[in-house]
């Protein structure tokens, strides 16, 4: 099997100041990787490099396109890689406001994506809306409330959904459960670990929280000063930690 | 009228004029484009059709003969001062019949007789940005405009039906012009929308305060944008005009004595006026009152 997504020596700059260094790792068809470490350890760098936000100064992103098998995503035209990242890329912000429309209705906001790909019925559009509300657990009689409306938790289901309905090979997810009550976070990656299971979704996880990455994560990198320290299983990693930064990391010395 | 000679032909200097003609051959040649241009300051408000006025003051020429229509009307007052400031500073006859007009500014209509080669229409478009509505970034809809993002123009289709159960748009109506373009046709009803399309004269938009000039060229393809499901319609009220019986134009609705009866009318005046002098008479029109109701339509609308 070939790497779906292969990261290679991806290093960015902020003047002098490392923001990440050399990170290559490859992701595989249905896995999904966990990336631990500190603010300011590199994590959300990396991420928006990889997912086409942030310019990095070398390195490539090979994503394994439908039609043209693996591609640098970084040197492909802008056109190109907008349309990569709204049908076979998906990426969930943490706050939910980044990555939704508040003006747009629940309905709306589901089914923008497939109207960008070209869908031009409205019954089938709204359909497809609700079928994804309800499998994020927003009731269907939601569809035509804003998000404004809506509670933090619900918020960021929704934004989910708005990213999965177009069935996105990989998805970008950065601090999901950020910013949410513990007891909502528990649902919310309850709800996350089904949809991962459901659709062999790949993914990238950018958390802080080690529980985010116990639960859904195949894979963890462990980043410190813009570097991997550690990358391995998930459960390996957590439970036999080899680097001292990992360690400290795990024992929850750190207030990450 | 005689021109006085405290202007240049058309009040603008010849050096802005030739300004704006670069942007409007521009905008011809990538029809539905919006071009961006130097707007000028007009001696008066924004809101006025101060972009439809350098638009026209940078095409017309001395042997033009000039109409103004608001709302499909010659003689509300924003048309009376667009004429008589061109008919003062250019010196141009001015006409209030179609047919005859070779440049016509207008203001939310598009006239019903049809326009021929070697006229040219001139609009007036307060909001030149279709995307507008949805993303408020400049530098986010050029971009959608540039690689064709049009998803999200049937978002605000989308989320008019899932409001009030059918696309409700009936003013600015989105077109798509020749298969590339998003555009927004100005504020006249979707009733006009088909006229866009093919039309044999040139079509010219201009915002003053936004700074964008776009154009149509003769017989230019625009479509309407609409769902499978929900598809485009042109509506008017279903009813005839109550002065002329048309059964084919745009029609006003005016509250016409105290007691709020109501009529339905030609909004475009030119027309109706037309069809009567033509002995086309509508239901509620009596022999020799046809001036009087106009005049009060002309309230109605203006107040
Ligand atoms: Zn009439």
């Amino acid at each position: 099997m070939s790497p779906l997504l292969s990261v290679q020596n991806i290093t960015k700059y902020y003047g002098s100041h490392i923001g990440c260094k050399d990170v290559s790792f490859d992701l595989y068809p249905g896995e999904v990787m966990g990336i631990v470490g500190e603010s300011g350890s590199g994590k959300s760098t990396l991420l928006n490099c990889m997912a086409g936000h942030l310019d990095p100064d070398a390195g490539e992103v090979l994503f394994d396109t439908r039609t043209d098998g693996p591609r640098d995503t970084i040197t492909m035209s802008e056109p190109e890689r907008r349309m990569l990242s709204r049908t076979d890329w998906a990426f969930v912000h943490q706050h939910a406001r980044d990555g939704l429309r508040m003006g747009v209705s629940a309905g709306g906001n589901v089914g923008e994506r497939l109207m960008a790909v070209g869908a031009r019925n409205y019954g089938d559009i709204r359909t497809k809306a609700t079928d994804w509300l309800e499998r994020v657990e927003i009731d269907a009689d939601r569809v035509d409330d804003r998000p404004i409306t809506f509670s933090g938790g619900m918020q960021q289901r929704l934004q989910i959904a708005r990213n999965l309905v177009t069935g996105p090979r990989l998805v970008f997810m950065d601090e999901p459960t950020g910013g949410l009550d513990v007891s909502v976070q528990a649902r919310l990656l309850d709800l996350l670990r089904g949809l991962v299971r459901d659709m062999g979704l790949s993914a990238i996880i950018v958390t802080h929280d080690l529980a985010v990455v116990r639960l859904l994560a195949d894979r963890l990198m462990v980043m410190k000063d813009g570097h991997v320290v550690e990358a391995g299983l998930t459960d390996q990693v957590l439970d036999d930690p080899q680097h001292a930064y990992s360690q400290l990391l795990v024992s929850s010395v750190l207030q990450v | 009228m005689t021109q006085t000679s405290d202007y240049n032909f058309a009040y603008l200097d010849e050096q802005t004029k030739r300004m704006i003609r670069r942007a409007i051959l521009k905008g011809l040649a990538i029809p539905g484009y919006q071009v961006p241009f130097a707007s000028r300051e007009m001696p008066m408000p924004y809101g006025w059709g101060t972009g439809g006025v350098q638009v026209s003051a940078a095409v017309l020429r001395p042997e033009d003969t000039f109409k103004v229509i608001d709302q499909g009307a010659d003689d509300t007052t924003n048309a009376v001062s667009i004429r008589t400031f061109f008919e003062r500073t250019a010196g141009i006859e001015t006409t209030t019949t179609t047919g005859d007009a070779t440049v016509i500014q207008t203001r939310h209509r598009i006239p019903e007789e049809p326009l021929s080669e070697g006229q040219i229409l001139v609009y007036q478009v307060p909001i030149p940005e279709p995307l507008r509505f949805l993303e408020p970034r400049e530098s986010e809809t050029r971009k959608m405009h540039s690689l064709e993002e049009y998803g999200l123009m049937h978002v605000k289709l989308y989320e008019d039906i899932s409001r009030h159960g059918h696309i409700a748009t009936s003013y600015a109506y989105p077109v798509k012009v020749e298969g590339r373009y998003v555009m927004d046709p100005s504020p006249i009803p979707k009733f006009d929308n088909p006229k866009l399309g093919d039309m044999a004269a040139i079509q010219l938009f201009g915002a003053g305060r936004e700074q964008r000039i776009y154009a149509l060229p003769p017989y230019t393809n625009a479509v309407s944008l609409d769902f499978e499901d929900h598809p485009f319609e042109a509506s008017k009220a279903d009813h005839p005009c109550g002065l002329c019986g048309a059964e084919d134009s745009y029609l006003d609705e005016v509250i016409i004595d105290d007691d709020g009866t109501r009529m339905y009318v030609c909004s475009d005046t030119d027309y109706c006026e037309g069809r009567r002098a033509a002995g086309f008479v509508g239901a509620m029109a009596q022999a020799g009152d046809g001036e009087i109701l106009t005049t009060q339509r002309e309230l109605e609308i203006t107040a």
